[in-house]
C-alpha cells in the first residue's frame, strides 16, 4: 500500500468487523521533531491477551475466508521500515487502539494520499459508525466529526451522494490548509 | 470544519427528494474493501461510483463497502444487487468500474468482459 490513507482504511475495516460504533483517528506530523505518529482507536469488542499477542503475525487471523490476516503486519511493517514503531493496545469489550509512528522525513515513509476518499469510505459503511478525525500539522489543527454532521443534516442519510461529496471536499481542503499556512 | 452552510443547502435541497427513495427497486453496489481488496486498488473503484451516483443525482442507486469475499487474488472485486439477481465482477480497475456503470447500471446490460458468476439466490 502505497499511501498511509489506505493502511488508514484497512485498520478501519477491523475496528467495524469489531463493532465499533466511534473509530477515533489522530495523525500528529511534526516536522521540528521528524515523527508523523498515527493513532487509531476504537471502542468495538477488543481482542483477549491471546489475541493481541498474535495479532502482528501475518499468519494470525480469526478471519474464515483464508488463513492470512495481513492488515495489522503490513502497516507495522511499514512503520518500522521508517525508523519508527508500532503498538496495539486492547480490552475485551472496551475496544482497541492502534498506533504508528514514523520517522516524518523518512524516505520510505508513504504520502498521507487521500484521506477523504478513506473517510468517505468509511462513513458508508453499512454499519452505522461515527469517525473523529483530528490532523495537527506542527500547531495548527483540523477536525473532522460525523456527530457535528449529523447535527446539521438531521434524518437526511450521508448515503446522500451529494453530502458525502461535501464531507470529501471538506477534509480535502481542511488538510490542504495546514500545510498552505505554514509555508507562508 | 468550514462552509456548513454549504452542506445546509445540500440538507434543504435533499429534503425534497427523501420521499422518492425506496419506491422503486434499488440497486445495490458492493466494493469488497479488505486488505486485499484494498491493495488492489478497491477504494478509487469506490469513490468513482459514488462520484457518478452524485453526478446523475440517482436515487435508487447505493454503494457499500464490504468485508473480504475469499477471492483475494481477483480483486478488485463488485457485486451488483438487482431485485434477485447478483452480478460478480472481479479485477474491476477504474475504467472497468466506469463500463459498469454506464452499461450496467445505467444499460441494464452485464459487462461480461469481467464477469465471474451470475445466478439467481
Ligand atoms: N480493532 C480490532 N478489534 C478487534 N480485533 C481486531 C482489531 N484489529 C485486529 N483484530 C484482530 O486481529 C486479527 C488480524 O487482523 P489483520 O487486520 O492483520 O487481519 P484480518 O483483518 O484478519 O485480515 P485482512 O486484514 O488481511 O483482511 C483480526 O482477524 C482480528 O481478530
Ligand atoms: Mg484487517
Amino acid at each position: 500500500m502505497n499511501e498511509l490513507s489506505l493502511h488508514i482504511l484497512d485498520i478501519c475495516q477491523n475496528s467495524i468487523k469489531a463493532d465499533a460504533s466511534l473509530i477515533t483517528i489522530i495523525i500528529e506530523e511534526d516536522i521540528i521533531n521528524d515523527f508523523y505518529k498515527i493513532i487509531i482507536g476504537d471502542n468495538g469488542h477488543g481482542m483477549s491477551q491471546k489475541t493481541l499477542s498474535e495479532v502482528s503475525d501475518p499468519f494470525f487471523t480469526t478471519r474464515s475466508t483464508r488463513k492470512v490476516g495481513l492488515g495489522v503486519s503490513l502497516f507495522k511493517m511499514a512503520a518500522e521500515m521508517c525508523n519508527g514503531s508500532f503498538s496495539v493496545d486492547s480490552i475485551v469489550n472496551k475496544g482497541t487502539v492502534v498506533t504508528a509512528l514514523f520517522e516524518h522525513g523518512h524516505i520510505d515513509r508513504a504520502p498521507l494520499g487521500d484521506i477523504g476518499e478513506t473517510i468517505m469510505i468509511l462513513i458508508l459503511n453499512e454499519k452505522d459508525i461515527d469517525i473523529y478525525y483530528e490532523h495537527i500539522y506542527n500547531n495548527k489543527k483540523y477536525v473532522f466529526d460525523t456527530r457535528e454532521i449529523r447535527k446539521v443534516l438531521g434524518d437526511i442519510p450521508f448515503t446522500e451522494y451529494s453530502v458525502i461529496l461535501w464531507i470529501k471536499d471538506n477534509i480535502v481542503n481542511g488538510i490542504k490548509n495546514l500545510q498552505k499556512e505554514e509555508t507562508k | 470544519m468550514k462552509s456548513l452552510d454549504d452542506l445546509k443547502k445540500i440538507r434543504d435541497g435533499a429534503q425534497k427528494k427523501v420521499v422518492m427513495r425506496g419506491k422503486h427497486d434499488g440497486i445495490r453496489i458492493l466494493v469488497g474493501m479488505a486488505t486485499c481488496g484494498i491493495s488492489a486498488g478497491a477504494r478509487p473503484v469506490m469513490n468513482l461510483f459514488v462520484e457518478k451516483i452524485a453526478e446523475r443525482d440517482l436515487n435508487t442507486v447505493t454503494v457499500t463497502p464490504v468485508g473480504c469475499i475469499g477471492e483475494c487474488a481477483i480483486e478488485p472485486i463488485v457485486e451488483i444487487l438487482q431485485g434477485e439477481e447478483r452480478t460478480t465482477y472481479c479485477r474491476v480497475n477504474e475504467e472497468v468500474a466506469e463500463r459498469i456503470f454506464n452499461e450496467h447500471i445505467i444499460g441494464g446490460k452485464v459487462v461480461s468482459d469481467n464477469v465471474i458468476g451470475k445466478f439467481r439466490l
